[in-house]
Parts: C-alpha cells; sequence; structure tokens
C-alpha cells in the first residue's frame, strides 16, 4: 500500500466511513462521523499505520484530510 | 478577537496581573458585546441593569450571571445550526441540568487551552492514560454530559487510552494490570472523577488483597469533594488514601464547570489551585456580593475568555472559596491561588437567584 493508501484506510477505520467520502475537503465537525470521540480513534489509527506518536497540539490542529498531510509532513511522512 | 488569538500565543501562567489586566479589558469588553448581541436573553438582562456595554470596564465590573440560569433556560449566542455539540452537567441530586452550546470555535479553544493548562502543569509528553471510568460515559456522542466531555477532552493528553472500569463500572483488575505491564517503565496519567475514584478504585482496592503499584502514576482528578463531606475526606485525606492503596505519589485536582470547560483551574506542586491566563477567580461577599480579599471567604465567581458561543464567559457559582494569593505562588507561576471550601448552603443559594430575579 502506498502512504497516500494507508491514509486514506485510517480515515475508513478510525471516522467509520466509506473510502469515497475519504478526499480532500473532508473536514472535523463537518460531517457527523467525524466528532471529538471518532477524532481520538483517528488518531489512534494514525499513530499505529504509520508508527507515529502526534503532539497534542497536532493533535488538535488535525482539523481536516488536508491538514492532517500537511502534519504528518512533520513526521518525515509523505503522503502523495 | 485578535486580544484573545495574542493570549493563546502566550504560555499558560506567564502573565502578572497588570498585563492580564490590559489583556482583560479588551476581551471582556468584546465577550460582552457578542453575547448582547447573539443571545436575547443576554441582552435583556445586560438591559434591565442598564450595564453600558459601549466601554471598556473593570474585570470586577463585569456583571456575572448564576450558573443555575443555564439549568433554567437554553442561552445560545450563535444560530442552532452552528451548534457542533452540547453538553449537560452531571445534575447530581435530581436537579435541572445545564445545557451548554458549543460551535466550533469554542469547542477548538477549550481543547487548546486545556492542553496549555495541563502540559504546563504536568510536562508536556503524551502519557498512557489509564481513565477511572467506564466506556459508556462517551456512549452517546451528541449530548455530552460533564463526565463524558472530561474523559474526551484529556483524552487528547494521554496515548494507549484504557479504561479500568467495565460496563457495570465495577473496576477491571486485570486489564489494569494488563495496562501497567504494558507500561511498567514509564510515567503514566491516571484520570477520573474525584468521587468516582472514591467510590469504585479507592474502596474496592482497599476491600481487596490486590496490590498495585502504581508509583510511576500522576493522578488528576475533578469534579469535587461535596460527595465526600460526609466520610470526612478532604484534599490531604484523599491523596495519603490513594497512595496506601496503588502507591500513587502524585495526586493533582483540578476546579472547573462544565459551563466554562478548558480553562480549568488546577493544582499546581504546592497544593494550590492556579487561575491560568484564560481564567480569572473573583471572590465575592454572599451578602452584598462585593470583592473579597485574600483570605476572606466567599462564593466564587468564574471568569473564561473561551466562551463564544453561549454567554457563560463571567459566572457566579454556588461555591465557597478563599484566595490565598496573587502572583506570589511558590512553585513560580503568575495568577491567582485559591482553595475550594464547599458548597452554599440551598437556602443562601435561593437569596442569591431570587436577589438576581427582582433587581
Amino acid at each position: 500500500m502506498t502512504n497516500l493508501e494507508k491514509y486514506k484506510m485510517a480515515f475508513v477505520k478510525g471516522l467509520e466511513l466509506e473510502i469515497d467520502f475519504v478526499k480532500s475537503g473532508l473536514a472535523y465537525s463537518e460531517i457527523e462521523n467525524w466528532d471529538s470521540v471518532a477524532h481520538m480513534n483517528l488518531v489512534a489509527e494514525i499513530e499505529e499505520t504509520f508508527d507515529i506518536m502526534l503532539d497534542t497540539e497536532d493533535i488538535i490542529d488535525f482539523s481536516s484530510y488536508d491538514k492532517g498531510i500537511e502534519i504528518l509532513s512533520k513526521y518525515d511522512i509523505v503522503i502523495e | 478577537m485578535e486580544r484573545r488569538e495574542e493570549l493563546f500565543g502566550h504560555k499558560a501562567f506567564d502573565l502578572d496581573k497588570k498585563e492580564k489586566r490590559e489583556y482583560y479589558g479588551d476581551i471582556l469588553q468584546q465577550l460582552c458585546v457578542r453575547h448582547y448581541e447573539g443571545c436575547a436573553e443576554y441582552k435583556n438582562l445586560m438591559d434591565f441593569m442598564s450595564f453600558d456595554i459601549s466601554k471598556k470596564h473593570e474585570i470586577e465590573d463585569y456583571p456575572f450571571i448564576p450558573v443555575r440560569m443555564f439549568k433554567e433556560m437554553e442561552l445560545c449566542s450563535v444560530p442552532r445550526n452552528q451548534v457542533v455539540k452540547t453538553m449537560t452537567s452531571s445534575g447530581t441530586t435530581g436537579q435541572q441540568v445545564s445545557k451548554i452550546f458549543l460551535d466550533k470555535t469554542t469547542s477548538v479553544n477549550q481543547s487548546k487551552v486545556l492542553m496549555k493548562i495541563t502540559t504546563d502543569m504536568l510536562g508536556g509528553q503524551r502519557f498512557p492514560m489509564l481513565v477511572i471510568d467506564s466506556k459508556n460515559v462517551i456512549k452517546d456522542r451528541k449530548m455530552f454530559s460533564a463526565r463524558g466531555a472530561g474523559i474526551l477532552g484529556f483524552s487528547m493528553l494521554g496515548r494507549d487510552t484504557t479504561y479500568a472500569l467495565d460496563e457495570n463500572m465495577r473496576l477491571d483488575v486485570e486489564g489494569v494490570k494488563a495496562f501497567l505491564q504494558r507500561h511498567k517503565d514509564e510515567t503514566i496519567l491516571l484520570f477520573g472523577f474525584t468521587f468516582i475514584i472514591w467510590e469504585h478504585f479507592y474502596k474496592v482496592l482497599k476491600a481487596s488483597e490486590e496490590k498495585l503499584d502504581m508509583s510511576n502514576g500522576i493522578l488528576l482528578h475533578g469534579g469535587g469533594f461535596k460527595k465526600l463531606i460526609e466520610e470526612a475526606v478532604d484534599n490531604d485525606t484523599y491523596k495519603e488514601r490513594l497512595n496506601q492503596v496503588c502507591g500513587i505519589n502524585r495526586v493533582c485536582n483540578y476546579y472547573g464547570m462544565v459551563e466554562q470547560t478548558g480553562s480549568i483551574y488546577m493544582e499546581c506542586e504546592c497544593g494550590r489551585l492556579h487561575t491560568s491566563n484564560y481564567s480569572d477567580i473573583i471572590i465575592r461577599d454572599p451578602k452584598d456580593f462585593s470583592v473579597c480579599p485574600i483570605g476572606r471567604q466567599g462564593l466564587i465567581q468564574l471568569i473564561s475568555v473561551l466562551p463564544d458561543s453561549y454567554p457563560g464567559y463571567s459566572i457566579l457559582s454556588e461555591d465557597i472559596g478563599e484566595l490565598i494569593g496573587e502572583d506570589d505562588c511558590p512553585c513560580g507561576r503568575y495568577g491567582k491561588t485559591f482553595k475550594i471550601i464547599g458548597r452554599i448552603k440551598k437556602a443562601e443559594v435561593r437569596g442569591c437567584s431570587d436577589t438576581y430575579e427582582k433587581r
């Protein structure tokens, strides 16, 4: 799997979403599935998938699909 | 809210009283205008009190609304379609519960500030976290109780978040042991509510033969001691007894309300509760609501710079407290320090609410 596929799968599992919904523009609290409970599930999925530990600040800033890609680049994970 | 954004750029406890007053002069005025324009009930109240919202006031002069108003009315300052989360107070003895409406900005700012305060007090990294509660509390995802909101808010500070109680609120000893085994050489964070930890963790461990070693743990708890008063358990006794059953050395209490989630008041290493840059405390005489000096007991008024979506930036609690000092805590953090004495008697609360309604 490419990093992009892994990234999308983390959303599918963490937010219990259909893969078709996982794309640029997806944002926290704008869909029902991405609420504060699901957010922590998503964080856990991302951390497990890429074997990293996000800083608390990044967990709060991880507010959209696109923002997440930007944040992961700080951890040397390139999603493309 | 540029001035508030500036405040978020600061560390949590680095402003002295003069600097803080300057910030609050601007921010409280903006908040007051915001709620005046957004919330009809708040506007009525300000008009009724003839409060001049067009000019800056001192912190002490902003009106406070009794916390019970959130129980009696649905107070909201944004259109309902902007509300992303509704929180409710736990409502102890069959009372009505408060309803607090959060928009996205308020909700995100609550998390930000909670993180800033907690990392300053406990350190920056995310600790393996054991929640002394049941996962059931966060089941209903649209309506959060104060308990659920607290657990979720704090879970951002943890990792490998594990629940110590099962769905029937029974201690899952095996689960806890496995958690301790996984993190035996790390600092762990235990989080829960004062009374629940006492009933479902402390008492169970005390009655059993189990010996858990949590000497590498930090226990963070809030929610108040009011239910423990009958058993004569105060903050010091609580620490001592918990240490006896699981060897925990650092027990840290916090004071806060669902009406002002995020900007909590945490206990420092010196055992004092602190205001941060994002909140303030004013002690008021229950008879005439005048400001009490350091060392005199009174009703606690809480100020928070966070509430945008509901008019809760300045509220009067039903708790009695006392200021210990300001900008002079031996721990080195700025801000006011205080302690909680207890809760005001029922009759007195009613009296104060009546006074308010008749004004």
